[in-house]
């Protein structure tokens, strides 16, 4: 296996996906070094590319008048982030900005979308790794919420 | 029948009188979190007692502690005076009684009685990776272990802190936290549900540490103290990564009254906290975690 196919198969959102498949990703994909402060992508740009931490630490962040900009979560080593290249109209919802110098593997989107389509199988096998992603994401968002480390409430 | 004669003065009354103690340190820990550091008053047999009965603290235990005029709360200890130390509390003001805890001065006086309760299985942890999860003001009752483990840091493997807050301004212990960051075999993480423009560090909810930390589930022990809700998810993502219930224990809280497990304030299910806990091999509770009428 070459570098690339070796960090893509490495990597835990891949865990244990067939070879003919990492060779199919590693064509589209690349591992890019990021620095403190890069921004990857902004609220509303295209959702071009598909985002896959190896080590280091991403801010989700989003722009709230008045209040500035909130970070909402950080991606850290083994996580993936953004699914708006799969989701229409394929726009980012929330901007993204590395806090410490990361190292990425970085999918083009677009071409993941037609391979997913070609290979019927591999966008399957995407799409049940992506929303058993997202399910964590959202039940992890649901505890934010809940806000289960305030005061609790009063009982009337 | 035969009449059975209870020796209720010596059973009841010892561990219902409290035992004066003078504040000697205030520590502001956040805007609602404090430390108080408390040392025994009186003649100097009733010091000499008060000081044996703390040194015999377990890392878990609790006091009750007794604002004169106001009531009673159960606070778990922070800091035992085993380490060489005065005995500390560390709370929050939540209720009226915390809050005239907190309004407390060096000088002050208050009322102590205990220690009581379960304490967490740090003789059990003994060649084993120890994972600790503590969720807001549940980083004060595990601080004990923390002491002791890095005191016997030979005895233990891996040693691992996760450790979630409600935001980088709700962080207790902020620089004891980067002292044991800094110990060799010390794996420390901190994680804020809400960020804040000049935090760097993790913003999301500590469970989802779990999946990424180096240890072994078939021979580690986990402590876990924070709330029911955050306990519940931390365990689930620790059975994911196959830990078994037993080895898993929790600190549960309560309405603790008489502590002696007498006026049944805490009971849970079959279970009194103060008695049978408050930690508790998760294995035990599993069935009543989370059930609204419990």
């Amino acid at each position: 296996m070459k570098t690339l196919e070796l960090a893509i198969a490495k990597h835990p959102f891949f865990h244990d996906l067939p070879a003919e498949d990492i060779s199919i990703i590693a064509g589209l994909a690349n591992v890019v070094n990021f620095k403190e402060g890069d921004v990857l992508f902004k609220e509303g740009a295209d959702a071009d590319k598909f985002y896959l931490v190896i080590q280091g630490k991403v801010a989700l962040e989003a722009y709230n008048p008045g209040r500035g900009i909130i970070t909402i979560q950080t991606v850290e080593d083994g996580e993936m982030l953004g699914w708006s290249w799969l989701v229409p109209p394929y726009k980012y919802r929330f901007g993204a900005k590395v806090i410490t110098k990361t190292e990425m593997i970085v999918i083009n989107g677009k071409q993941l979308r037609v391979k997913c389509d070609q290979y019927p199988v591999l966008g399957y096998e995407m799409m049940k790794r992506m929303v058993r992603a997202i399910a964590f994401r959202l039940e992890q968002t649901r505890l934010m919420f809940m806000d289960v480390y305030g005061k609790p409430a009063k009982k009337y | 029948m035969e009449e059975t004669n209870y020796n209720t003065e010596t059973i009841v009354a010892d561990p219902m009188v409290p035992t004066l103690y003078r504040v000697e340190n205030y520590v502001k820990e956040t805007s609602d979190t404090f430390t108080l550091a408390i040392a025994p008053s009186g003649s100097a047999a009733e010091i000499k007692t008060a000081k044996q009965k703390q040194l015999d603290a377990a890392p878990g235990q609790f006091n009750m502690l007794y604002v004169f005029g106001m009531g009673e709360v159960p606070v778990s200890i922070s800091a035992s005076p085993a380490g060489g130390g005065l005995l500390t509390h560390t709370t929050r003001d939540v209720g009226s009684v915390t809050k005239a805890l907190s309004a407390l001065k060096v000088g002050d006086m208050l009322g102590v009685r205990g220690p009581f309760g379960t304490s967490w299985p740090v003789e059990r942890a003994v060649g084993k990776d120890v994972v600790l999860v503590a969720g807001g003001i549940g980083l004060a009752p595990l601080r004990p272990v923390i002491h002791e483990l890095l005191a016997r840091r030979n005895d233990f493997g891996r040693v691992v802190v996760l450790y979630g807050s409600r935001s980088p301004a709700d962080i207790i212990f902020k620089n004891e936290l980067k002292k044991w960051k800094a110990q060799p075999g010390v794996i420390v993480y901190v994680t804020v549900d809400r960020g804040s423009t000049s935090w760097h560090g993790s913003v999301g909810v500590v469970t989802r540490l779990i999946p990424k930390i180096r240890f072994d589930p078939a021979n580690a022990i986990v402590m876990i103290c924070g709330p029911e809700i955050m306990m519940h998810y931390t365990v689930d993502a620790l059975k994911q990564r196959g830990m078994s219930g037993e080895d898993i224990y929790v600190s549960m809280e309560r309405n603790m009254k008489c502590a002696v497990g007498f006026c049944g304030h805490c009971q849970f299910g079959e279970h009194f906290i103060c008695k049978d806990g408050p930690v508790f091999p998760y294995d035990r509770l599993s069935s009543l975690f989370r059930k609204p009428e419990i």
